[in-house]
């Protein structure tokens, strides 16, 4: 893997029908780093990194990795979406949802293979909950749902993996699981991208970070971030659960 | 007894609706769990009451009268994706919107065509088992069997896309031409279905099956294997209730699927009402 790419985000905007929510952001995510979005509610975190994915169409601009708009690269990405966007009473078991990983890997047609199956035990192992394979995962606390996710990413084999609150409202035991397999990751080369909810203790794990108002704040290293000056300009007045020793 | 199970048979329109019903059981149940897990069971109902101008439209111009049908289906799938997209509208409000006003049409055509022609909406409301054709069984056969292999073929894509449609997007899957495929699906399950359970009770067989399969197991392909066997004992129930009592084809059907899911959702072992007091008081 060459640790020297990156993704180029270049005058990305995004605009749901007249309501701009997200313009001209400029910025790039490097390989072997672990990144962060950061910004207040409704500063377009989420949407940036699904319009970075085409999800939603952005409005204005482009997302290069390589010589390639990383939409036509998808198979190098593995998502996570946030877990308020899944239907937890879907009829699956844990096993169900980490082999999902492995369909664009399988391809059309065709049943999962034994390396698929081998993989999906490897992840659930990595992620600490091989136990629960066979559990619906109706059953499971929001932190085993969020390790299911993280093990299906983990199968996908990708080279960028981005994550959307991968850390709302889950356990302290499985913060620092998804924390050591991302820096994992990220040490091996990857590249990693998380949307992050709070300017918490946590955020001292993220090496770069992008903070954002509906516009691009400030990029760069998490200590360049995270000055006051950038803060106060992103958050406005009130700065919630600012740690001034995080940077 | 066993001259209450053999007697109707003797009867070959017996016979035909026997297996239609059958086959209308096994496709109803399979293809409506894709509909429950999506929480789209409105669609059913939406796309089943659209068909009926289309039913008429082809029967004035001597076209199928079921490819009149499932034309009109898929097509009220595309104006209702079209309204939502296009416009602040939800979609459920949207399928409101269109199957009340592609039913509207309906009936109004129906109406004037039966003046000059014996045509009998009640048959399509209802649905008219009983007086199924040898081609309509075959067409029911080829439609179930069409309908089964795709499901298995696109099994692992049909997931992940019912489950997670933007992490399906992001896995390069074509989501579009996924919905749109499901789309077909339903609408080919319910023209198969016109003539055993007829438009207003289709929904029935869709969603009740699958939805009593539910509170039983919990993986999605088990969902659809139990909801099919519902499916069909009740379909089977409900003809033979019908021969013996006199009672209307379609109805009996349905009431004794409602009777399956009524015993599920009292007496489930994991969600029934009753098995939760039970171990409560214990």
């Amino acid at each position: 893997m060459n640790s020297a790419r990156s993704l180029a985000v270049d005058h990305l905007g995004v605009q749901y029908r007249m309501v701009k929510a997200l313009s001209n952001v400029t910025c790039s995510v490097n390989a072997g780093r672990l990144t962060g979005i950061i910004g207040p509610n409704g500063a377009g975190k989420s949407t940036l990194l699904k319009a970075m994915l085409g999800l939603v169409l952005p409005s204005s601009g482009q997302v290069m990795w390589g010589d390639k708009p990383l939409k036509q690269q998808l198979d190098r990405v593995a998502y996570i979406p946030q877990r308020s966007q899944i239907d937890w009473t879907y009829p699956a078991t844990v096993w169900d949802v980490v082999l999902m990983g492995r369909i664009r890997k399988t391809g059309w047609l065709k049943r999962y293979s034994t390396v698929s199956r081998r993989l999906a035990v490897e992840a659930l192992e990595r992620v600490g909950i091989a136990n629960l394979r066979h559990r619906p995962i109706g059953q499971l606390s929001g932190g085993q749902q969020q390790r299911v996710f993280l093990a299906k990413a983990l199968t996908e084999e990708a080279e960028i993996f981005c994550l959307d609150e991968p850390l709302a409202g889950i356990d302290k035991k499985t913060e620092a699981i998804v924390f050591n397999i991302l820096h994992e990751l990220a040490n091996t080369g990857h590249t990693v991208l998380v949307v992050h909810h709070d300017l918490g203790q946590a955020i001292t794990n993220f090496d770069d970070l992008i903070l954002l108002n509906r516009e691009l704040i400030a990029f760069g290293s998490r200590k360049d971030v995270l000055t006051k000056n950038n803060i106060q300009r992103a958050f406005g007045g009130h700065v919630p659960f600012f740690n001034a020793n995080a940077a | 007894m066993y001259d209450l199970l053999i007697e109707p048979l003797q009867a070959e329109f017996m016979q035909r609706s026997l297996i239609t019903a059958v086959l209308v059981g096994i496709v109803c149940a399979t293809v409506g769990c894709y509909l429950m897990v999506q929480r789209l069971a409105l669609l059913g109902d939406a796309i089943s009451h659209s068909v009926l101008p289309g039913l008429v439209i082809a029967y004035i111009i001597g076209m199928d009268i079921f490819l009149g049908a499932f034309i009109a289906g898929v097509f009220s799938t595309v104006v209702i994706a079209w309204i939502h997209t296009q416009s602040q509208i939800k979609e459920d409000a949207a399928m409101g919107i269109v199957f009340s006003a592609f039913f509207a049409l309906g009936i109004t055509l129906i109406t004037i065509v039966q003046k000059e022609n014996k045509i009998d909406l009640n048959h399509f409301l209802f649905g008219n088992i009983l007086s199924v054709t040898q081609s309509e069984v075959i067409n029911t056969l080829f439609i179930t069997i069409l309908v089964l292999i795709v499901i298995v073929l696109l099994y692992k894509e049909l997931m992940l896309y019912t489950f997670d449609p933007v992490g399906a997007q992001a896995a390069g899957l074509p989501t579009n031409l996924l919905n749109f495929g499901l789309m077909v699906l339903i609408a080919l399950t319910i023209v198969a279905s016109l003539k055993s359970v007829g438009v207003i009770l289709v929904l029935a067989m869709l969603i009740t099956p699958g939805a009593t399969a539910y509170l039983l197991v919990y993986r999605l392909h088990m969902m659809m294997i139990v909801g099919a066997t519902i499916g069909v004992i009740s379909s089977i129930t409900g003809m033979y209730l019908s021969f013996h009592f006199n009672l209307p084809s379609g109805p009996a059907i349905v009431l004794v699927a409602f009777g399956f899911f009524l015993v599920a959702f009292l007496l489930s072992p994991t969600q029934g009402l009753l098995t939760q007091f039970l171990t409560k008081t214990e």
